[in-house]
């Protein structure tokens, strides 16, 4: 497009010198003696030598015959206006495209007025070569300004969308159940994302503890009638003699003892998850709280006879105490669960490095031979467990309560000796 | 049937060329079987320095030099004499040659180096600047103050009829293009060309195809003034053979500068040949000191020319004299003024 408004430009400029040379010219023709005269004046050809260095021919014609100037120059077939207006047209001549302007003029020679013609025609060279220094300035604007637009957007677009990728990396730093919303200085135009991303959280974490609501209710509901259940069981037990409906009952029991349990640590479980959302830690002795949970134990083992162990460091920690007592209890649960009896089993709290160790051992029969970080995974229970009654959640509590407080569980079968040694790690405060 | 017409256009080129009037011809032999034919408006001893150094940069190529008067040369090649370089001091011919499409395009290092008043379109070619010059006999001008204007010079010969009648000389227009040129570009640029010519068409003027035989008959005291002289052909005789007898004078209100040029004709079949020597004598136009070649550079005549005019323009406006009716025109008024019979 640039091309054609240059050389239109271009052409525009020679057809006006063109005409400026014709007319100059014809105004010299004149009449004198019955003879048509005329001068080519010097100004008419200087001109176009000034605008560029185009070869120039040109024709004077009365009639049909020639006057002066080159005999075989094309001109315009079409009748000419006369009065003095310029017609243009182009044409080839000499092996080369040209210009032509012809202008015609009546001019009395003799008795009568004979119509003059003059064309001035030029090659165009020039114009070619002026149009086209033209485009190419344009070229090279056009290319430089498209140069300076991409790097400018480029600039914006990386400029306006850092704050998204703010937003997007300060969401994956976050931990799996962090849904707190989202509180940066964001520009106004990603405002409604931000409102949006923080109520879907929102959403989210509703949903979430919903469900755990759910399981914690359920759990409860389940227990109360369950506890009933096993007391009208147990009284049924001892009012009959026959050895087999005995067994039945017994078996009764061990189930609702099984679903009793399985529902009490749902119900561990929601509040661990539920607690671990909106952590309180409070300062705690260690051997306060490690001493209580023991004690709470104690009955459970003396059922089979074992012995508790205690081994204490003075270490204070910064926990939730309920939560901390949850992972406590399930983790030395679990020791007494699949400890044999007349067995001892060891709790030993210690500090070291800036960690509070709690190393609970059994003289069981270990882990069995599968992946030990399956253990801690939900309703998984080792391979070595039938005959015992579990749910598998009860690990999983332990960890997630250790994960929670920032630290960890740790798991091994003894080399040597038979047993279990279940340790929490907590950091010390 | 192509052959035989082929054939007839030799002949008739052949014959034309040969219709050519020679003024002088010479052939430079060189060892091997190219030969270069230049055609040119300098004489043979003005010249013969270029060639020689040309030949001596390729001494395998012969040239035949051939001089011709200017129109002749316009007109020989305007019929398609076979030429490989055509060098004119008329610039108005040669310009019309390549504004007609008798000129073939040459580009170069050099050529390139010209400033572009003195090229046009990579078809013409200036390598030499030389001013039109009043030559006058120092005896024949004793006792009289010098003219420096054409007013003065109105004056002196108005004041002493009696002792420049019958030795006044200029070119007779009609004849030599150069003349022509110079009168017309006089005629445009002065109101005093036409006055002076009145002035000398009284006093009985001798009028001359050629510098080179002004100048003699200045220098034997023939002619009192030559007016309208190539410079550099007068400066050249003047320090051959004048022994203080000639003296040459610019005219201080305007001088008239031509540009010698350089075309290749079409008909050229020594093309890289000429384009050489073009090169060769287009880099000698650009030297800055004026030393020993016998033709004045480019630039010179910038400095030596006191009214400040450059060098007559090439372009179209120097056909304008050309026209045949513009020229038919200007004949009749220079001979109503210039051969004033009593």
């Amino acid at each position: 497009m640039v091309t054609g408004l240059a050389q239109q430009a271009a052409e525009r400029t020679q057809d006006n010198v063109l005409a400026a040379s014709v007319t100059t010219i014809a105004e010299t023709l004149r009449s004198e003696q019955g003879e048509v005269r005329l001068e080519l004046p010097y100004s008419a050809f200087s001109m176009l030598g000034a605008i560029s260095e185009d070869r120039v021919f040109y024709r004077v014609a009365k009639g049909t015959t020639l006057l002066t100037g080159y005999e075989d120059l094309p001109v315009p077939t079409a009748s000419l206006p006369s009065g003095g207006r310029v017609v243009f047209d182009t044409g080839q001549y000499s092996g080369e495209e040209i210009r032509m302007a012809t202008v015609s003029r009546l001019v009395l020679a003799g008795t009568e007025p004979v119509p003059i013609t003059v064309t001035v025609a030029q090659t165009r060279g020039g114009i070619a070569s002026i149009s086209a220094d033209l485009s190419q300035q344009a070229a090279y604007l056009a290319i430089a300004f498209f140069l300076v637009a991409v790097s400018l957007s480029a600039f914006a677009a990386r400029t306006s969308l850092r704050p998204l990728n703010e937003i997007a990396a300060a969401v994956s730093r976050r931990g799996p159940s962090d849904l707190r919303p989202l509180r940066r200085s964001a520009p106004t135009e990603l405002a409604p994302l931000m409102t949006s991303l923080n109520r879907l959280m929102e959403r989210l974490g509703q949903s979430i503890r919903s469900a755990e609501d759910f399981i914690a209710e359920a759990a409860h509901r389940i227990r109360t009638p369950l506890a009933t259940v096993r007391a009208q069981a147990e009284i049924a037990l001892r009012s009959v003699e026959d050895d087999d409906q005995k067994q039945r009952l017994r078996q009764m029991i061990r189930a609702i003892d099984e679903s009793s349990r399985s529902a009490g640590q749902l119900l561990d479980h929601a509040t661990v998850i539920y607690r671990t959302d909106d952590l309180v830690r409070t300062p705690v002795l260690l051997s306060d709280l490690v001493g209580r949970t023991v004690a709470g134990l104690e009955p459970t083992a003396a059922m089979k006879d074992i012995h508790l162990s205690v081994e204490m460091v003075k270490a204070k920690v910064e926990v939730d105490p309920v939560l901390m007592d949850n992972a406590l209890r399930n983790v030395l649960d679990n020791a007494i669960k699949y400890s044999p009896p007349e067995t001892t089993v060891t709790i030993a709290v210690s500090e070291q490095g800036g960690e509070v160790r709690i190393a609970i051992k059994d003289q069981g029969g270990g882990l069995g031979d599968g992946p030990i970080d399956m253990l801690t995974k939900r309703f998984q229970r080792g391979a070595n467990t039938q005959g015992i009654v579990g749910s598998g959640l009860g690990l999983t509590i332990a960890k997630d309560v250790l994960v929670a407080h920032g630290g960890r569980l740790e798991l091994e079968s003894l080399q040597g000796e038979k047993g279990t040694c279940a340790t929490l790690v907590l950091p010390s405060s | 049937m192509r052959h035989t017409c082929f054939a007839v256009l030799l002949i008739c080129i052949s014959t034309l060329v040969s219709a050519l009037q020679v003024e002088d011809h010479r052939l430079f032999s060189g060892t091997g079987a190219e030969t270069l034919r230049v055609i040119s408006t300098a004489d043979l001893e003005v010249f013969e320095p270029y060639l020689s150094a040309f030949q001596s940069q390729r001494p395998g190529l012969s040239i035949d030099y051939t001089v011709v008067s200017s129109s002749e040369l316009h007109r020989a090649i305007k019929e398609g004499a076979i030429f490989d370089l055509a060098l004119s001091s008329a610039m108005d011919l040669q310009f019309q040659l390549a504004n007609d499409g008798f000129a073939q395009s040459h580009q170069s290092e050099a050529t390139a180096a010209l400033p572009d008043w003195a090229r046009w379109r990579d078809l013409i070619f200036a390598f030499t600047a030389e001013p039109a010059v009043v030559v006058l006999s120092t005896e024949r001008f004793r006792g009289l103050s010098l003219p420096t204007t054409r007013q003065e010079l109105i004056t002196v010969l108005r004041e002493y009829p009696e002792r420049f009648d019958g030795a006044v000389g200029t070119y007779d227009v009609r004849d030599s293009g150069l003349g022509y040129l110079f009168a017309t570009q006089e005629a445009r640029s002065t109101d005093a060309y036409w006055r002076l010519s009145e002035v000398m068409g009284r006093l009985n003027p001798q009028l001359y195809c050629c510098s080179g035989q002004m100048i003699d008959d200045v220098a034997d005291g023939r002619l009192a003034l030559a007016y309208n002289v190539l410079g550099s052909y007068a400066a050249e005789r003047l320090a051959r053979n004048s022994k203080g007898r000639v003296q040459i004078l610019g005219m201080q209100d305007f001088t008239n500068v031509i540009l010698r040029t350089a075309i290749i004709p079409t008909t050229a079949q020594e093309k890289d040949a000429a384009g050489d020597l073009i090169d060769m004598l287009v880099r000698l136009g650009q030297r800055d000191a004026p030393d020993d070649w016998p033709l004045p550079p480019l630039g010179q005549s910038g400095r030596d020319n006191l009214a400040g005019f450059g060098p007559i323009r090439l372009g179209p406006a120097l056909m304008v004299y050309l026209d045949p009716l513009n020229r038919r025109t200007f004949l009749a008024e220079w001979e109503n003024a210039l051969e004033q019979r009593p």
